[in-house]
């Protein structure tokens, strides 16, 4: 009861809020005020449905249930099934051939929206290594991402130099980068190295804009070549589809290495470090090391997205690398879930295939975004995916089993 | 008899305090010496000064793992991997890894795969993987943690997470073991567990201990000898029998008499 009449309250709040601007209008052809209660009334209503939502939602968060459960006829046991090897294997082989074919069915356009989840879903998993594994908020993460385009752009037009080696070289420029600026930032923690690293970001962009005879400021670096198939000349419909699966490869290989690290000895001293800093080295954990690694690695993958990214789009200008970029790649490691891989994976796709398919609601879409933030922080601060554990192979469990039966 | 540790005239002083005063102290090799003292007396000070968290002002530092090495100005992960670790008055564990996964960080001074070995995962990679999963798991045995492997640190009771620190620094292959209040918030039973616990890493693997703690009951009966500090200065030293007749000490604890 006292729910409806909070519900209540809060529409007829919202109401008399509302009313100057959504209730009246001026009509200055002749000059009067035109009533509009009814659109107030609707307000209201929507408002009164939204506020009872709000606080079920609530009311159901503070008893610890979960906001979802399937409905009781469905009786598919997903974690049971996730854990099941060969329906685990069959869906990632499903997976990956509708991945195949994906440019071979979908238009030219699809497929560059795909190229270009890819490319974030690269960036997002290079990210995850510094925030989700290593805990260290880097803010100007969209810098190594320029390097990276920057480096082939530039190396193309003053040496002619190949896609090919400058994948390479652009990734390692990246994580030379960002060792850059892994020794200024080592002794800094949360707050203040989001700052240092936001300001990383800005300067790395006001270079670019600014540094007119090198990067040519804001006009940036057009014609830059797409890369090459064994010197067969690609016409612009063949050569998307070639970097598709470019970039398709690209990602396979990010989510293989982002997986074995994660669980790796390097990978566990990483969280160890975000965990717990004084821990980690009474445990013998090299912090400087680790830390500095991470950043390397890191920024090696951004580089890598960039250049296939100048490969991509044949054109780069600062304005592709503000710190909005930044801020999504940051947001899908945070709605993904810190250190999860899918989740991660999931958050680029959604965030990045959402404003394209939904652009009818293109002037809402900041609204929308900020909205789903705002709930997501509220209602599942760990992430879509969070709590995994790694199986591990204990010999003497192993042992014990077979003793067993 | 060899020493396992030794420290000459250790000063600290925090800006104009000086937080310890001269602190000479020294545990010979399968010793389990215990330092003692009220609150504030600097204990968790020396610890800190010993395993390199903070840099002493001055006084001298030695581990003996065989060889002699002066510990001044070395970071406190090279102190453990020349063979000493500790545990936290304030539990430190990883809280959201698993308790395995917290022993396995441990072994990460005794090993060495990299990031191409992580990526590739060749040979021998995998085998040291093997090897340190199948370490801690044996770690966890002698602490009687291994049916809780797979839980996570921060659900553990409060005496299973002593003891995961524990088993976390022994899996770092110390000579020297230093236990930060190990028994502080554990009931009678626990702390009997303890004791043995101690004792066990002593006689079966050869290590030293230096244990702070103000179970006194513990101390008495653990300790081969025992270090008493107050105001940031040692003030006594000796066997349990020694201690409990020292006048100083008494005073230390009980504050003076009127008569």
């Amino acid at each position: 009861m006292s729910r409806i009449s909070k519900a209540f309250f809060t529409a007829l709040w919202f109401m008399l809020l509302t009313l100057p601007v959504m209730g009246i209008k001026l009509n200055l052809m002749e000059n009067r005020v035109d009533w509009r209660l009814d659109r107030v009334l609707y307000l209201g209503v929507a408002a009164f449905f939204l506020s009872m939502l709000w606080t079920w939602l609530f009311s159901r968060k503070k008893r610890n249930l979960p906001l979802i459960k399937a409905p009781a006829f469905i009786k598919i046991d997903f974690y049971g099934l996730s854990a099941n090897r060969a329906v685990r294997r069959g869906f990632f082989a499903s997976l990956i051939l509708g991945l195949i074919a994906v440019p071979l069915l979908a238009s030219f356009y699809q497929t560059n929206i795909m190229i270009s989840a890819m490319l974030y879903i690269m960036l997002a998993l290079g990210l995850n290594i510094v925030v989700g594994l290593a805990g260290q908020l880097v803010l100007g993460y969209v810098a190594f991402y320029a390097v990276g385009a920057y480096a082939y752009g530039l190396l193309h037009q003053y040496f002619g130099f190949g896609f090919w080696i400058c994948l390479p070289v652009g990734g390692i420029l990246a994580a030379l980068f960002g060792l850059g600026l892994g020794f200024p930032v080592l002794r800094l923690r949360g707050d203040y190295l989001a700052i240092v690293t936001l300001g990383f970001g800005e300067i790395a962009r006001l270079a670019m804009l600014n540094w007119t005879s090198l990067t040519g400021g804001p006009r940036g670096i057009s014609d830059i070549p797409r890369p090459g198939f064994f010197g067969i000349p690609l016409n612009i419909n063949e050569a998307t589809i070639y970097i598709y699966y470019l970039a398709l490869i690209a990602v396979c290989l990010t989510v293989v290495v982002v997986l074995r690290l994660k669980n790796s000895r390097v990978g566990l001293a990483l969280q160890a470090v975000r965990e717990d800093e004084i821990a980690s080295e009474a445990m013998g954990i090299d912090i400087t090391r680790a830390k500095l690694s991470a950043f390397a690695l890191g920024s090696c993958w951004a580089g890598f997205a960039g250049v296939i990214f100048a490969a991509k789009t044949t054109f780069i200008n600062p304005a592709s690398f503000t710190f909005m970029e930044s801020a999504m790649i940051l947001s899908m490691v945070v709605l993904g879930g810190m250190g999860s891989i899918s989740g991660v994976i999931i958050a680029a796709v959604i965030l990045i295939m959402a404003p394209e398919y939904l652009r009818a609601f293109s002037e809402y879409r900041m609204l929308i975004f900020g909205a789903i933030m705002v709930l997501m922080m509220i209602f599942r601060p760990q992430g879509l995916v969070s709590g995994e554990k790694r199986d591990y192979q204990v010999s003497a469990l192993a042992r014990k089993e077979a003793d067993a039966q | 008899m060899t020493p396992a540790l030794e420290v000459r005239d250790l000063s600290k002083n925090f800006g104009g305090l000086r937080a310890l005063n001269d602190v000479d102290l020294r545990v010979d090799k399968g010793e389990i010496v215990a330092l003692i003292g009220p609150n504030g007396a600097g204990k968790t000070t020396f610890f800190n000064c010993v395993t390199g968290i903070y840099q002493p002002s001055s006084g001298e530092i030695y581990l003996y793992n065989p060889d002699k090495t002066l510990l001044n100005g070395k970071k406190p992960n090279v102190i453990t991997a020349l063979g000493m670790a500790r545990t936290f008055q304030n539990i430190r564990l990883f809280g959201e890894m698993t308790a395995l996964e917290n022993v396995m960080i441990g072994r990460h001074c005794r090993t060495s795969s990299g990031i191409l070995g992580a990526i590739f995962r060749d040979k021998k990679t995998r085998e040291e993987e093997r090897a340190t999963i199948d370490d801690s798991y044996a770690l966890l045995e002698f602490v009687k943690l291994h049916e809780l492997w797979n839980e996570k640190a921060k659900n553990l009771a409060y005496g299973a997470q002593r003891r995961l620190e524990i088993a976390r620094a022994l899996a770092t292959e110390p000579a020297m073991l230093l236990l930060d209040e190990p028994a502080a918030g554990m009931n009678p039973q626990e702390t009997i567990e303890l004791k043995e616990l101690a004792r066990d890493i002593r006689d079966s693997r050869g290590v030293s201990i230096l244990l702070i703690e103000h179970d006194m009951g513990l101390v008495m009966s653990l300790s081969d000898r025992i270090y008493v500090m107050e105001y940031g200065g040692c003030i006594a030293s000796g066997t349990p029998e020694e201690i409990r007749a020292n006048p100083a000490v008494i005073k230390a604890y009980l504050g003076e008499s009127d008569a």
